[in-house]
Formats: C-alpha cells, structure tokens, sequence
C-alpha cells in the first residue's frame, strides 16, 4: 500500500470523483466517450448511458484522430449537468496558448475537475488534412501551465486569477512507441511538467508493458502519479489490423491478431471482449497500475460486460497489487 | 507579456546599434551554417546541445520536450511515414555528446515564437533566449502559491 500511502498526504487538488477514487486506493475505472457528431446532447447522453455506472469518470476526446466532432468542452458540459464526472481532453493541434488557458477557465467554471494534456494526432491522421496544425505548446508546456494557474494562481503571463481552478492535471504516456526505453524518462518530464495522473496508450503487449512498469517502479514514478493502462476490446481481425496499421501509436502483436482470426466470425466480439478481460486481469497484477481507461470505440456497449467480466463490478474495489 | 526587466543581459546590449549591426552581420552564417549541418528551422532559441545536435523544430508537430505518442514502430515520424522521428535520433544522438547528455531531461519551456527568424546566437549574448514567461518561472517552484510578482 506504500504507494498509495505516500501520495495521501497532499491535499486534494480537485473533488473530483477520479481523485477521491484513486486517493482511497481503490482500483480506478475510466473510459473513453466518444463525441458525436451532433448538435443534440440527447446523443450524448444515449452515449454515456451504457458506461455510467462500470465507470468512475469518463474521458471527452477532443477531436481524436483529428476528426472533427463535438467539442469536448461542450461534451463535457452535457455531462456534468447528467452528474457524471468528465475528463476534459485538451490536444495541443487546434489551439494556441492562448485560446487554451481560456478554455481552462471556462471548463472549471462549468465544473470540469480532471483535465488530460495531450499533444494531439497529427491533422494528417483525419478526414481534413488540409488544416493548419498550431502546436503552439507541447503537452509538457500545458501542463505546466495548468499547474501554474491552480497552484499559483497565475496565467502563464503572470497575471492574477482572482480564483484559481482547482483541477486533477493527467497525461497520457505510450510504453509501446520508440524508444521503448526513453518512455519512462517521458512519463517522469510529465510528472515534473505537473501530471497527477496517466492513462496509456492501448495495452496489448504485456510484455512490452511490464518492462516499461518494471522501469517506472525503479524510478520511483509510481508513487508520485497514478497510472491508469489503457486497454480495449478489439472488434474483429480486421478492426485489430486497421487499429496496428492506420490508428498512430498502437500496437497489437501478431499473436492476438491471430487468435482472433481463428476464431468463427460469430465469435469474434466475444473473443475480442475476452482477451480485453485476460489483460486487464493481467495488467491489474502489475504494481504501480491504479486503474484502468477503456477505450471502445463504437463498442460502448460492450464495456459493462467487459468490467464485470474482469471482477471490477461493483465498481471501488481494491487494486490487487497493492493489496499485498 | 514577459518578465523584461529580468533579462541577463550577458555579453551585449539588445538595444545599442552595434548589436544590430553584429546580427545582421552574424544571421546569415548562422542561417547557411546551421540550416546546411541540421536542417535549423531558425527558432532563436537554440537548444541543440539538450537535443543530441538534432533540431527539435522538424518535428511537425514542434515537440520541445521528447517524441509524441505516435512514432511509428520502425521510428520514424507519425507525420511523415517517410522520415526518421527527430526526436528518435536526438535520444539516440544525446549520449554521444562529449557534455550535455543528461540535458536531453531537463523540461525546456514554451517557444517564444517572436523569435523566429532571428539569431540564436545574437539571442544568446543579448539574453533575449532566456526569458521565460513570468508564470513559467513561478512553477519552478511546485506546491507553493506564492504570489510575488502579482
Ligand atoms: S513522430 Fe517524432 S518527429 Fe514525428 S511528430 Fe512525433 S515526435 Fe515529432
């Protein structure tokens, strides 16, 4: 329970159900909505239904693979008036420093507790290549600068909020992409930049992720952020070779691959759930691993299942690696 | 807006002509010199030395601080299928310098995009690349809401 100990000192940053969730050291559930692309928040609200009550917070994508949809402000602001607590996606592409620390204030004042930096998918990952990327900041440098509006009280200019957002700050790191062994010096870069709280990029190679935990345990950077393995249900042989091919960052070993294309068509969706599930009960195994972010993209309905298949339903139970 | 009055200044003065002088005199060997040896975007803020010699303004999305999420499996670039990650090479290249290795690790600050275009070097003398904002400064110092410059 050590890690969990050392980390309970500090105040809370935010209220956040996320923060309260993690700071008890319960085994966190977080997953990823996917926005419409709609002007109506019925959809949004249809959307969240099947994931509100397996999850502790959901993540509003913003834009992801560049694609355009509901903004993930807006989404959030659907959310919170439903009572679900939101995980604000901020991407690095579209917007400047400016435009950023704007929309920082205006999340919390909404009541948006937990914000994710992300650099962003490139423009050229999505249906309008033709943008101009910004890329004004890297994550690092927005981190950095939410830290500096909640815990001084400034812009990044130096001038005065009068009241500061109170905020729970996350990053997201990928174990999987080169240079495997610099990742972890990354995830630490983010954890001085001001990240509370990391969710990674899809895990499929075990392996691969326990080195890369095996690393951030010898850094001591598992008791000074709580990381959440991103994991997710693959929906058919070719969703698996589509995701490893054309979704940036992703890598899925052929051995799954594999299993999934020996599986009858009929099956592949319970396969796909099934080896969801066979990793999230090994990733639970890993000390340091607070919780988990499912991201199912346009599989939503399959995520209770999954989360009750793997014993994390009813949700606030104990990480098994942190029992011990 | 940016802390001004805190700026070093080292060797020369931003204001007397004769820096103006020196930087048009300097820009353009260092524009040939270091767009010829590093494919240099001129940012005016140069920090090679931290990125193992490899300039970090390739990158297309002008990461600062380490490799995206989305370097491609064989390292090359997430945007450019094509080409070698910057940033792959930087860290390839970091511990091969004869000092310096370690600087690939330390959080480099926000660009100061009014800097495009300009000397590094001239900027180096005159300070102007080390002016931070003044909010960057203050979060040097974590978990304190001190207020000093309000
Ligand atoms: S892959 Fe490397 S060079 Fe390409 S955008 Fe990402 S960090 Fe930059």
């Amino acid at each position: 329970m050590s890690f969990v100990a050392t980390r309970t000192q500090r105040p809370l940053r935010s209220d956040s159900r996320l923060e309260r969730v993690l700071r008890a050291g319960l085994f966190a559930v977080t997953a990823e909505l996917n926005p419409p692309d709609s002007a109506d928040p019925q959809e949004v609200y249809d959307a969240a239904l099947p994931l509100s009550e397996v999850t502790d917070a959901l993540n509003a994508t913003d834009a992801s693979g560049a694609n355009v949809h509901m903004s993930s402000l807006g989404l959030c602001a659907v959310l919170i008036n439903a009572g679900y607590d939101v995980i604000l996606q901020m991407s690095c592409r579209d917007r400047n420093r400016i435009a950023l620390q704007g929309d920082l204030l205006g999340a919390a004042a909404l009541g948006v507790r937990n914000v994710l930096a992300i650099t962003g998918d490139d423009v050229g990952a999505g249906d309008q290549p033709e943008a101009k990327r910004v890329f004004d900041f890297d994550s690092m440098h927005l981190l950095r600068t939410m830290r500096t509006l909640r815990d001084d009280g400034v812009f990044l200019s130096g001038r005065k909020l009068t009241r500061p957002p109170h905020l729970f700050l996350g990053a997201v790191e990928n174990p999987f992409a080169p240079p495997l062994h610099w990742r972890p010096h990354r995830l630490a870069k983010k954890i001085e930049a001001g990240a509370d709280f990391i969710q990674t990029q899809f895990v499929f190679d075990i392996e691969i992720f326990r080195n890369f935990m095996a690393r951030v345990r010898d850094l001591g950077l598992h008791e000074r952020v709580y990381i959440l393995a991103g994991v997710g249900p693959l929906k058919s042989p070719k969703g698996a070779e589509f995701m490893r091919t054309r979704v940036p960052g992703v890598v899925i070993p052929d051995a799954i691959v594999e299993r999934l294309k020996k599986t009858p068509r009929e099956r592949w969706r319970d396969e796909g759930m099934q080896i969801c599930v066979e990793l999230i009960q090994q990733v639970r195994e890993i000390p340091g691993i607070a919780g988990i972010h499912v991201m199912a993209y346009r599989q939503e309905e399959t995520v209770a299942e999954i989360i009750q298949r793997a014993g994390l339903f009813p949700r606030l139970t104990k990480p098994t690696a942190s029992q011990s | 807006m940016c802390l001004e009055d805190e700026v070093n200044l080292r060797w020369l003065d931003e204001k007397k002509p004769i820096t103006r002088w020196l930087a048009r005199l300097i820009l353009p060997v260092e524009k040939i010199s270091k767009e010829t040896l590093f494919d240099c975007r001129m940012c005016g803020q140069c920090i090679l030395h931290s990125t193992g010699m490899t300039c970090p303004m390739r990158c297309p999305k002008n990461l600062r601080n380490g490799p995206c999420g989305g370097v491609r499996p064989n390292g090359n670039c997430e945007v450019f299928a094509d080409k070698p990650c910057v940033w792959v090479q930087g860290i390839e290249r970091a511990p091969r310098l004869p000092l310096w290795q370690e600087d690939i690790h330390h959080l480099q600050p926000p660009v100061n995009w009014r800097l495009q275009g300009t000397s590094s070097w001239i900027n180096l003398f005159t300070g102007r690349d080390a002016i931070r904002p003044r909010g960057w400064e203050n979060a040097n110092e974590p978990q304190t809401n001190s207020d000093q410059h309000g």
